[in-house]
């Protein structure tokens, strides 16, 4: 009999298939791990930490760690939300985040995560970076007050599209949002509306343009239901195997 | 220097300084100031508004399609207002000239919901305990929880008035504040019959308390003829928006402005080019603009928005009920009420009225469950929308480049237009009760009756949370403190 490998997450055992990571295992398993930058179409990146789990006594992001070197995990911690919490507050604090007028207000991963998760207040001073917009583009906005460095853009561009059209420049509170052109605007990139990059952005940076406050107060994507929900109810489920 | 009377004094220097900080049940934050000469005769009053807004400059270099959930922030009690007057504007900028009929009725529902809301707020809420307890009445139960103690009925009315009319705006705008209902070129829902059900079911409910509530204001009058009459009234000139038919139109329509006297200044003038009628004057004393009809000057052209010169100036109003209170309203006491300062508070309720029975038509309106939301046409680089708010002619004015960033905006609101005509209020009731008495909070809520009148939105006010307590502080004329007074 093949018995299928497994770890232990908040005392719940969860199988897995070589290769593939402690988040992906959770998922498939219906377990939610909290989660920002990591995408299951694109390669995991571990930069935004929120997936932040204990793996065998240290501390490691779920979505770059391997399930095979997990014995057991611990996820739904105080200690854990707590950290998930700050770093929440940080993303928040960092940027120019004003949900109340914000068009992917409803739809954005970031203040679904913060409800999620139970954040309450700003935490920290606001920094109020001085960001223009970017709105060279005929049928794509940018709006770079609301980046939050997670590279989804610059994964979907390069593994999906086939394209550089965006990286991140800079290094600690400097790093920020470029585009691949020499005037520096999204106009003289190769950037498409139909790109999966343009799709992607989890906050409100990449947007198209002129849809706005299309879809009323009630039918966005989060006034359904919880990202936990949401995360658990998209993610890939594993194919039924015979373990005889 | 202006030569109004009692704005500013000759020699200030010389003079006892009263201030009324912050001023009470009114929307946002603002103050009074008199000046007293030694034997308490008042020299100067001013209507101070403290804050600063800055919304007409942030929004620059945003897209067009986020200002009108962006300014609604303006207000936490018409916020429907500024929504529906940005996308008026900016309706023309995507080139949408003409709505479809289900656009324009969710829109309108909207509003009539957010009119009878905000309608019931101020008379119940905020003025109500100066009418029915007395200016000068024990301010320990001048409040709505006295209103409650002593009128349960009347104030029971009022807070499920203004409920209807917030669930109103919840069904159309998707929440009861700050909701995202219209969008330029349309709206992005329109009504389910279950939430038409929900709304017909207590209608009739609503416009018989809103007709209660004209009643109790026209009883009020009767009760203090001589009061009412008086209290802080003024000549005024007066604009506003009616329809093509001379019809009360909160929505839309042209700009009509009227001397004191009744005579035509202007009619059915397309707003789209405002500015050629109406400028405005900036004043070292106050935050808040003084505008005017360019053609009569700033000295001489300003005039009175809002419910009292929308239900005078019309030339009826478009539902039966609301109608009947009008002619009524115009022909009490000789016309003399429809004059009123404190005629306010009885078109305030009239309007309430019409709202009601507007959205009665609207629910039986099949075009509400309609599902063509959307229109738009040839773009525009600049928009004016105009639309009537409780308070009064609300003006939004934007210009957006070919990026779709906005580039310039201009907001002329409500309590703006009405700010001259405050001020002179306030002077009026000034040197009517105050002139050479020994003030007492009493006497000093008599200015803030007369603000009030006005239901004016200070700073569209936004952040007004907690309790406002009023502080009195008496100065002598080198500024130090001879007595203050705070009433929690």
């Amino acid at each position: 009999m093949n018995q299928r490998p497994s770890f232990l997450l908040d005392g719940a055992e969860v199988p897995f298939e070589p290769g593939q990571t402690v988040m992906q295992a959770a998922l498939a398993a219906g377990r939610y791990i909290p989660h920002l930058c990591y995408h299951p179409e694109f390669t995991p990146h571990g930069s935004c930490k929120l997936c932040t789990a204990r793996v065998n006594g240290r501390l490691m992001a779920a979505c770059t760690t391997p399930a095979g070197i997990a014995t057991e995990v611990e996820s739904e911690t105080e200690e854990l939300n707590d950290l998930r919490r700050t770093l929440v507050q940080m993303l928040f604090a960092e940027g120019n985040h004003f949900c109340p007028s914000c068009e992917k207000s409803g739809n954005c991963v970031l203040q679904a995560l913060g409800y999620d998760l139970g954040v309450m207040t700003a935490g920290f001073r606001h920094l109020f970076p001085d960001r223009p917009v970017d709105a060279s583009h005929p049928e794509i906005l940018l709006d770079f007050n609301r980046c939050i460095l997670c590279e989804l853009c610059v994964r979907a561009a390069r593994e999906v599209d086939g394209k550089h059209v965006f990286s991140l420049a800079g290094r600690g509170l400097g790093k920020h949002l470029i585009v691949n052109a020499e005037s520096g605007r999204l106009v003289d990139t190769d950037v498409k509306v139909t790109d999966k990059a343009v799709e992607v952005c989890p906050v409100g940076v990449i947007l198209r343009k002129r849809v706005g406050f299309a879809t009323p107060i009630g039918a966005r994507r989060y006034d359904q239901s919880p990202i936990s929900a949401q995360a658990l109810a998209d993610a890939p489920r594993p194919l039924e195997r015979n373990h005889d | 220097m202006s030569t109004l009377p009692l704005e500013t004094a000759a020699h200030p220097e010389q003079l006892r300084r009263v201030v009324i900080e912050p001023l009470s049940r009114v929307e946002g934050h603002g103050k009074v100031t008199l000046l007293l000469d030694e034997d308490g005769h008042v020299e100067q009053a001013r209507l101070h508004i403290v804050e600063f807004r800055a919304f007409e400059k942030f929004i620059q270099g945003r897209p067009y399609w986020e200002v009108p959930v962006m300014v609604q922030r303006l207000c936490g009690i018409c916020p429907v207002s500024h929504h529906l007057a940005a996308c008026k504007a900016l309706d023309q900028v995507v080139g949408a000239t003409t709505l479809t009929p289900t656009a324009e009725k969710i829109r309108r529902l909207m509003h009539y919901g957010q009119i009878l809301q905000s309608h019931a707020l101020h008379f119940f809420h905020l003025s109500s305990p100066d009418l029915l307890f007395g200016f000068g009445s024990d301010v320990a139960r001048r409040n709505i929880v006295g209103v409650a103690a002593a009128y349960p009925d009347i104030a029971r009315q009022g807070v499920l008035l203004r409920k209807y009319g917030q669930e109103v705006v919840r069904h159309t705008a998707g929440k009861r504040i700050h909701g995202t209902g219209s969008v330029p070129g349309g709206v992005n829902k329109s009504l389910t019959a279950a939430e038409r059900d929900e709304l017909q079911k207590d209608i009739y409910q609503m416009i018989a308390w809103s007709r209660d509530a004209v009643r109790l204001v026209r009883k009020l009058f009767e009760q203090d003829l001589a009061t009412y009459r008086s209290f802080g009234t003024f000549e005024a000139r007066t604009l506003s928006l009616v329809r093509a038919d001379g019809a009360m139109d909160l929505y839309h329509g042209g700009l009509r402005a009227q001397g004191a006297d009744g005579g035509m200044i202007f009619d059915h003038v397309d707003y789209g080019h405002y500015w050629e009628q109406i400028s405005e004057e900036v004043k070292a004393w106050s935050y808040m603009k003084f505008p005017y009809l360019r053609a009569l000057g700033h000295e001489n052209g300003w005039y009175r928005v809002g419910p009292l010169t929308r239900v005078t100036r019309c030339d009826f109003i478009p539902t039966p009920l609301a109608d009947r209170e009008r002619r009524e309203f115009m022909a009490f006491d000789d016309g003399r009420a429809a004059l009123s300062t404190l005629g306010f508070h009885w078109a305030r309720m009239i309007e309430m009225l019409h709202a009601a029975e507007a959205i009665k038509d609207l629910l039986h309106d099949g075009d509400l469950l309609g599902t063509d939301l959307m229109t738009d046409g040839k773009r525009q680089a600049r928009g004016v929308g105009v639309i009537e708010a409780p308070r009064g002619t609300l003006i939004h004015h934007y210009r957006v480049d070919e990026n779709d960033q906005v580039v310039r905006a201009n907001l002329i609101v409500s309590t703006t237009h009405n700010n001259q005509a405050m001020n002179v209020a306030i002077r009026e009731v000034a040197r009517q009760y105050l002139d050479g008495r020994t003030l007492t909070e009493g006497l000093l809520n008599h200015i803030e009756v007369a603000v009030r009148a006005f239901d004016p939105c200070l700073s569209c006010a936004t952040h007004a949370v907690g309790r406002m307590p009023l502080a009195v502080e008496l100065l002598d004329a080198d500024g130090s403190v001879a007595d203050s007074m705070t009433c929690r």
